[in-house]
């Protein structure tokens, strides 16, 4: 595929969708089905696009295909502003990823929520954000990735609050929106930073900036870890993943399109993109803060009920270590693992909305609106019930878990060896291959722990249970398709070793030396992660059959009762049920200061700036016109404009008198005048 | 007797005649009169200008054109004053004051 013909595929991936939002938002509520096929047209045709590219992209094998194009954006003589597309193999994989987890949602949604109130405001919005995304995966410069940064913000932030009518929805959009604030302002400073030493936001500029040194040492890294912040607020790292879990309350396509899949995936695709500017102090705050999210999430979510709620923090944990891989060099399996992670969260997701969908039917027809569809501790035994359901989840249980046979094992099994390796090199941070085994334990364990309580033992509900039927074909149909791309085959093509990651994936995905003078090249690096390849290999399928046997025995043949251990650690069980008390502490020691701090200010400005200065001044103001008014008034205008005029009138009026009107009188003048000119002559 | 100045002091007690029938008359066809005196004056100037003074033959000449002058401006102001009496009844210049604010 040459150049421009990518460039021209590109601009329609990158369109299509945003003329499916200028269509829906204007005349959505018109058109027929409330225009959801056009939204489904607009998304398939920039599927078939992304497939296009793909194909082309396999045909080619070219591990080093880079095509770049801008144009100038802002042209203030010696200050331009470019943007531009960068199309290469990274681009071309994320494109296929988003548009079809996309299409997936768009397909799976006209079940899923059929007779919503907002029915096509909701696919306009769909379409927004496929823009957005896409617009971050093709930006070749970090003016436009912010741009369509904020853009997905704003998306995401319209979907999580869709049911805006329930409080909880509403609260959680805002808390969204504000908390990526927070990285978002981290992410300017660091793009600031990087600008003004080197004068360019184009990525290639960049690097070869950092590579001649022009930007370096502690200024690089903290601009390394200001657009890092970006990543966490987006891609929800501790200490700012607060809001992910809440995001939970849009509609469960959306959660997994964007809070699974996808948009979390920002973060992670930006710290690929730019792992080559980060700074080695950088890059290790980068593997802690995800080494930590990865086994923090990870033990929230061995507690939670509500089947999204585990699903969320499951997603905050492999989020983590997608970041953690980036942090320890392995930048290649974190984004291997994001392409991996996509599918089966996906798939994931699609599984809980059918639950959720089934329970919520069931309820209703009931007229029980007590109960929560979302809580698994009212579900149990869907497995006979919901068989599609049950398989697919399954597979993308198992591969999430790490075991072999399935696409997790390869992306997890890679980015642990990446920790393996570099705690080898560099003894000190043994921590971060720890994070990452046990997170991985810890997430077969509560995986597994989801598929038990939903789909195996008896109901709890039984009448509720009787109610319980397979989702329609929509909502299977994208089940099945992901579920089935958990499957190790589909990367590693053209070989079958599904012990190893080696395939078309690895080969057209090759890593990139770091541009920071000091930091070890990509060689020593994959070098590294060869050798302790085999180690992981078989630590990771230890700690997966150990999670996934814990938690067969603890809730499947209940040999372990969890009621027993639960109030045996009920301080370690409380403090993850409550999700270590954040969103209290935020608030208690965060919100409400600052809240007090914006009173206090608020009251020095309205209570003594506004009123002593500005309605002092105004006051100043008010006497000083009042006094000129006066003058201009009374004195100028009565005395002297006035005046002139009155004179004028009085003059003119004296004046008047000596026009009689009798021609004898005027003949009278005259001969007065003749007479004094004569006497003024005879002198 | 027969000098420049006796005919110029006839001229000017003639014209002050005039000029005092112009301003005192109230009567239209009475200030008419005085404009005579006043023209007549001024001819009598011209003759004794012709006859005394190095005016000539062109001083009568001028004499002649006033006179025929004033026979215009007679019957121009006789018409007027006939069209005032047929409008207001007098032939008194003061009550012709209709365009007077």
């Amino acid at each position: 595929m040459t150049g421009d013909m990518l460039i021209n595929y590109a601009l329609g991936i990158l369109f299509f969708p945003l003329i499916s939002f200028i269509i829906l938002i204007f005349v959505g509520k018109r058109l027929p089905r409330q225009g959801d096929i056009v939204a489904i047209g607009s998304i398939l045709l920039t599927l078939i696009l992304s497939l296009a590219m793909f194909g082309s992209m396999l045909l080619s094998k070219d591990p080093g295909f880079r095509h770049e194009a801008s144009f100038t954006w802002m042209d203030l003589g010696d200050f331009k502003i470019k943007l531009g597309f960068l199309i290469d193999n990274i681009t071309i994989i994320m494109l296929l990823v988003v548009s079809l987890i996309s299409t997936m949602t768009h397909i799976f949604s006209t079940k899923y929520m059929e007779g919503d109130i907002r029915y096509s405001r909701y696919y306009a919005y769909l379409g927004l954000f496929t823009f957005s995304m896409n617009g971050i995966v093709l930006a070749n410069n970090l003016i436009s990735l912010y741009i369509f940064w904020e853009l997905v913000g704003v998306s995401s932030y319209l979907l999580i609050g869709h049911w805006f009518e329930k409080d909880s929805a509403a609260d959680a959009s805002k808390k969204a929106f504000l908390t990526n604030r927070v990285g978002d302002i981290g992410f300017f400073i660091g793009l600031m930073l990087v600008f003004t030493a080197l004068g360019t936001f184009n990525y290639a500029e960049i690097f070869e900036g950092v590579s001649r040194g022009n930007i370096s040492g502690n200024l690089l890294t903290f601009a390394g870890i200001g657009l890092f912040m970006g990543a966490v607020g987006k891609s929800s790292q501790f200490p700012l993943h607060i809001w992910l879990p809440d995001a939970m309350e849009g509609p469960t396509p959306v959660s997994a399109l964007m809070h699974a899949a996808t948009m979390v995936a920002a973060g992670v695709y930006l710290s690929v993109r730019l792992f080559p500017l980060f700074t080695p102090e950088a890059l290790l705050f980068i593997a802690y803060t995800g080494g930590f999210t990865a086994i923090f999430a990870a033990t929230i979510a061995i507690t939670q009920n509500d089947i999204k709620k585990v699903l969320a923090y499951s997603t905050v944990s492999q989020l983590g270590y997608m970041i953690l891989a980036v942090g320890t060099g392995a930048y290649v399996a974190g984004f291997f693992h994001l392409v991996t992670h996509a599918m089966f969260k996906a798939c994931l997701f699609y599984g809980s909305g059918s639950v959720i969908h089934a329970m919520h039917h069931a309820l209703h027809n009931l007229k029980d609106h007590d109960t929560d569809p979302q809580d698994m501790r009212n579900m149990g035994g869907f497995k006979s019930k919901m068989p599609i359901t049950y398989w697919t989840m399954l597979v993308a249980t198992l591969a999430i878990s790490g075991v072999p046979l399935f696409s997790g094992f390869l992306s997890k099994d890679a980015i642990l060896a990446g920790t393996l390796s570099f705690a080898s090199h560099h003894p000190q941070h043994f921590l971060l291959p720890v994070f990452g085994f046990s997170a991985a334990l810890i997430t077969a364990f509560y995986m597994f722990r989801l598929i038990f309580m939903t789909f195996h033992n008896q109901p709890k509900l039984p009448n509720v249970f009787n109610d319980i039927h397979e989702s329609p074909k929509p909502m299977v149909f994208p089940l099945i398709l992901l579920s089935s791309l958990c499957v190790f085959i589909f990367y590693t093509l053209p070989y079958f070793n599904p012990l190893s990651d080696h395939g078309w994936f690895m080969e057209l995905i090759q890593a990139k030396d770091s541009m920071v003078p000091g930091n070890p090249s990509a060689k020593y690096i994959a070098d590294g992660i060869h050798h302790s390849h085999t180690l992981t290999m078989v630590l990771s399928v230890l700690v997966a059959a150990l999670g996934i046997f814990l938690s067969w025995a603890v809730y499947m043949k209940k040999i372990i009762s969890a009621d027993i251990w639960t109030k045996k650690m009920s301080i370690f069980y409380n403090l993850s049920l409550n999700k270590y008390y954040f969103d209290e502490n935020y608030n208690k020691y965060l919100y409400q200061p600052f809240l007090r701090l914006a009173n206090r200010v608020s009251y020095i400005d309205w209570d003594l700036y506004d009123k002593y200065f500005i309605n002092g001044f105004g006051h100043v103001t008010k006497w000083l016109s009042f006094i000129t008014g006066r003058t201009d008034y009374d004195g100028l205008d009565q005395t002297i404009v006035d005046g002139l005029g009155r004179s004028m009138g009085k003059f003119g009026s004296s004046l008047k008198e000596i026009q009689t009107g009798r021609l004898q009188n005027y003949m009278l003048f005259a001969l007065f005048g003749v007479i004094i000119i004569i006497i003024f002559q005879s002198f | 007797m027969d000098s420049l100045q006796t005919y110029l002091f006839i001229s000017a007690i003639l014209f002050s005649l005039g000029l005092y029938g112009v301003i005192t008359r109230r009567n239209g066809i009475a200030v008419l009169m005085g404009v005579e005196l006043i023209l007549n004056a001024a001819n009598i100037n011209f003759i004794a200008f012709a006859r005394f003074g190095g005016m000539n033959f062109s001083g009568q000449v001028f004499a002649l054109f006033v006179i025929i002058m004033a026979a215009a401006e007679a019957a121009v102001a006789l018409a007027i004053i006939i069209n005032v009496f047929n409008n207001l009844d007098t032939v008194n210049i003061d009550d012709a004051k209709e365009l007077k604010l």
